[in-house]
């Protein structure tokens, strides 16, 4: 029994739309330094290590095969697995949404009687909150990944999939320690450095205290093998094998898509996922577990296998590519914008290009202006796609997902923008009339703008001419040009110097 | 064979210089190439907006303009993209068969200027000079979505004069992005800043791109900077000879 102080885990309740809480995130220099160097060092070495590969380009058409196999027989592959998981001695809940997943943990927990678990990083049991309904349960949660153990201490919010706290750096982590870690456990040594060891060092031995006195711990998977009813965590630090082998129960809550149908499938994710994610060929610690094996680590294997509106996604023909992703993060760190902003605009636990899709998606297009304003987060340079190891085309999938945020607020008064499209294409709908409207254009430029750069501008053009100047339209458009000289034959000349004229115009 | 040029509305209306610098180009190497002037966008900014329905008649415009043609070219590889990758959807959404069949028969002929040089012509040096130090975007729909690979860079080290300079992380996105400079003002401007200082990092008078909506972006940043750096379209450089000086 503990008589620590509990973490009130905080959650992403109240985070503004992503334009505006970008704005804010472009402003924090300390944070865009940090995002800039942690995102450049992994791309240069995932770009490395799967340039090495030969069948790498393969590789991925077989992840996003397997997995599009596994989402078009979702139904047997589960069934498949729960018998293989009760043949092994494991307990299989089913939850249909994240109060369901909590409930059953909580229960769980209850029935042993802790006020204490210890838990493996998991992306899965952020989605649904577990933290904070635990903690409502009276139950304290003890995160063990070091990037989660910093964003717990610090009471803070996760940034990154793979590395929660991307968006601090060094001397800001030996703060936190110094200042948190003995309100909940062991303290730091009051002479810490900022060394990485030193740091790690901390952080082993206030952890070490959590790992020995647990009976519970919570895990997600990355993946499921349906065949025997096998899960797999794959971890940098051993801390998850610790959560994962010391507690008497151990209780996985895993989306239902994390299933790969045998262990010659797996193979293709072993390779696909460190390398994208860490930018290493192999990481430190894979641990697999098989229901319970007595004798031999935990004795009570439970596993939650979660929908919470998965199976929404599957049903919509281009979105269910997203239920592809292992969590690599690889968007993530090639995305020019999560690279400035970092994550806590995204308002997600998914965040950066994944997250633009995969929240929408999850928490239903049309329900806040928050989740709306996500697919539009994205400059749709499709750099994600490139680098995504199972071949999910997030940019497809953005744009999928404006016309589903245009088409839910059809309805009702139109607003600019819908008008202005509305306008617009009806003015593209034929030549004569977009000749109309430069012949406008040009008479604006000759009254205003007298062929220049037009500088600054009242809204809406705020929003481009606060930091851009944009040239004057110019006094003739192509096609008044082309019909004027029948595309240049009557006046070469002329055609010359309106080119130089134009050239030297930009 | 029967040439047409698409123009893009966003050059016919802003940068009329690019579609004439285009027709002087094609028809210095022989091409006498056609203006249909039913023609007017290739609908992307509906598209990408999330307007599908409004994009239906502006895709029925441009196959109207362009059926029958052996080759359209677009001195755009953002909108050449557009025609190849969307196109097919809007009409799918349409349900009209008959625009479907439409489309499938434009689309393939639609070529982005380096593509057609390189690919129909069998042209890299297209006897121009250009006697400046110049950097290259090569922008993201061009190479991520069209896969031009390197005709562009290929073109312009033929130009005779020209000096061809590095531009650092050239393959970032400026942060233009159609109308998510508008909608994401800030982080666009942040990504173009940081894309126009490795413009002048790179030592060049000239940036070259061949997508004026990227160009238009970060000419607009440098010129607010005053970095006293021109932005020209691929079309306007490899239309330049020495006549022009």
């Amino acid at each position: 029994m503990t008589d620590m102080r509990m973490i009130r885990t905080q959650t992403f309740l109240g985070i503004p739309p992503f334009p505006i809480a970008a704005k804010k995130a472009l402003a924090d220099s300390q944070l865009r330094g940090n995002m800039h160097h942690a995102t450049h060092t992994i791309r240069a070495k995932r770009a490395k290590v799967t340039s090495e590969l030969p069948d790498w380009e393969q590789l991925r058409v077989a992840g996003a095969d397997i997995k599009d196999d596994v989402m078009a027989n979702l139904g047997h592959y589960l069934e498949q697995l729960e018998e293989s998981l009760t043949k092994a001695g494991a307990t299989v809940h089913w939850a249909r949404d994240a109060a369901e997943a909590n409930q059953i943990v909580i229960d769980i927990a209850r029935s042993h009687k802790v006020d204490e678990v210890v838990k493996v990083k998991s992306m899965a049991t952020g989605e649904i909150e577990l933290n904070v309904a635990m903690e409502e349960a009276g139950i304290s949660v003890w995160e063990t990944d070091l990037a989660e153990l910093i964003v717990q201490l610090g009471h803070d919010l996760p940034s990154h999939i793979l590395v929660p706290a991307i968006h601090r750096n060094r001397s800001e982590v030996r703060e936190i320690f110094l200042r948190e870690m003995g309100k909940v456990g062991m303290a730091a040594e009051p002479d810490l450095s900022d060394e990485p060891a030193e740091l790690a060092g901390a952080s082993r031995r206030h952890l070490r205290e959590k790992f020995l006195r647990a009976k519970v711990a919570i895990s997600g998977a990355n993946f499921m093998v349906a065949e025997t009813g096998t899960l797999v965590v794959v971890e940098s630090e051993g801390n998850g094998r610790m959560c994962l082998t010391l507690p008497e129960v151990l209780i996985s809550v895993v989306g239902i898509e994390k299933i790969v149908p045998t262990w010659k499938d797996l193979e293709v994710f072993a390779q696909l996922l460190v390398r994208s994610a860490t930018g290493e060929r192999m990481n430190p610690y894979t641990s697999m577990w098989t229901g319970v094996t007595p004798g031999d680590g935990p004795q009570e294997v439970h596993v939650v296998l979660l929908d919470n509106n998965r199976t929404t996604v599957l049903a919509d023909e281009v979105g269910r590519q997203a239920l592809r992703c292992i969590r690599c993060s690889a968007c993530l760190n090639v995305c020019p914008v999560y690279e400035r902003v970092g994550g806590h605009a995204y308002g997600s636990i998914y965040p950066g290009p994944i997250g633009a899709i995969l929240t929408p998606m999850l928490k239903g297009v049309g329900t806040s202006k928050q989740i709306d304003a996500l697919p539009f987060a994205s400059s749709l340079c499709g750099v994600c796609y490139e680098v995504c190891p199972v071949r999910i085309n997030i940019p497809e999938v953005l744009v999928h997902l404006r016309e589903q945020v245009v088409d839910s607020h059809r309805e009702g008064v139109p607003g600019t923008l819908l008008t202005t499209m509305k306008g617009a294409s009806w003015l593209l709908g034929g030549g004569w009339r977009l000749g109309l409207l430069q012949k406008a254009a040009g008479l604006s430029t000759r009254v205003l703008w007298k062929n220049g750069m037009i500088g600054r501008m009242p809204r809406p053009m705020s929003r481009w001419t606060d930091a851009r100047d944009i040239p004057a339209p110019p006094a003739e458009s192509f096609r008044a040009w082309w019909k004027r000289t029948d595309g240049g034959r009557k006046d070469a000349a002329s055609a010359g110097k309106t080119l130089r004229n134009g050239t030297d115009q930009k | 064979m029967k040439v047409a040029l698409f123009v893009t509305c966003l050059n016919d209306t802003m940068f009329p210089s690019t579609g004439q610098a285009t027709v002087a180009l094609l028809r210095r190497l022989g091409v006498d190439v056609e203006f249909p002037k039913a023609q007017t966008c290739c609908g992307q900014m509906h598209v990408n907006s999330g307007y599908v329905p409004e994009a239906i008649p502006v895709v029925r415009t441009f196959v109207d303009a362009f059926a029958g043609y052996d080759a359209v070219v677009t001195p755009s590889g953002s909108c050449a993209a557009s025609v190849r990758e969307q196109h097919k959807i809007v009409a799918q959404r349409s349900g009209d068969r008959g625009l479907v069949n439409a489309v499938e028969a434009v689309s393939p002929h639609v070529y982005e200027l380096s593509e057609f040089l390189v690919d129909v012509l069998g042209k890299e040096d297209v006897g121009a000079y250009f006697p400046h130090r110049v950097t290259m975007h090569p922008t993201c729909h061009s190479t991520r979505l069209l896969g031009v690979g390197d005709r562009p860079e290929r073109l312009l080290r033929a130009v005779r004069g020209i000096t061809m300079v590095d531009l650092p992380a050239a393959e970032e996105c400026c942060g233009f992005g159609g109308t998510f400079s508008l909608k994401n003002p800030d982080v666009s401007v942040a990504m173009g800043s940081d894309k126009a200082r490795h413009v002048r990092e790179s030592g060049a008078e000239v940036l070259v791109a061949g997508d004026n909506s990227c160009l238009m972006h970060i000419g607009g940043l440098l010129t607010r900077q005053r970095a006293g750096i021109r932005v020209m379209h691929l079309a306007e450089i490899l239309a330049s000879t020495e006549t022009d000086k």
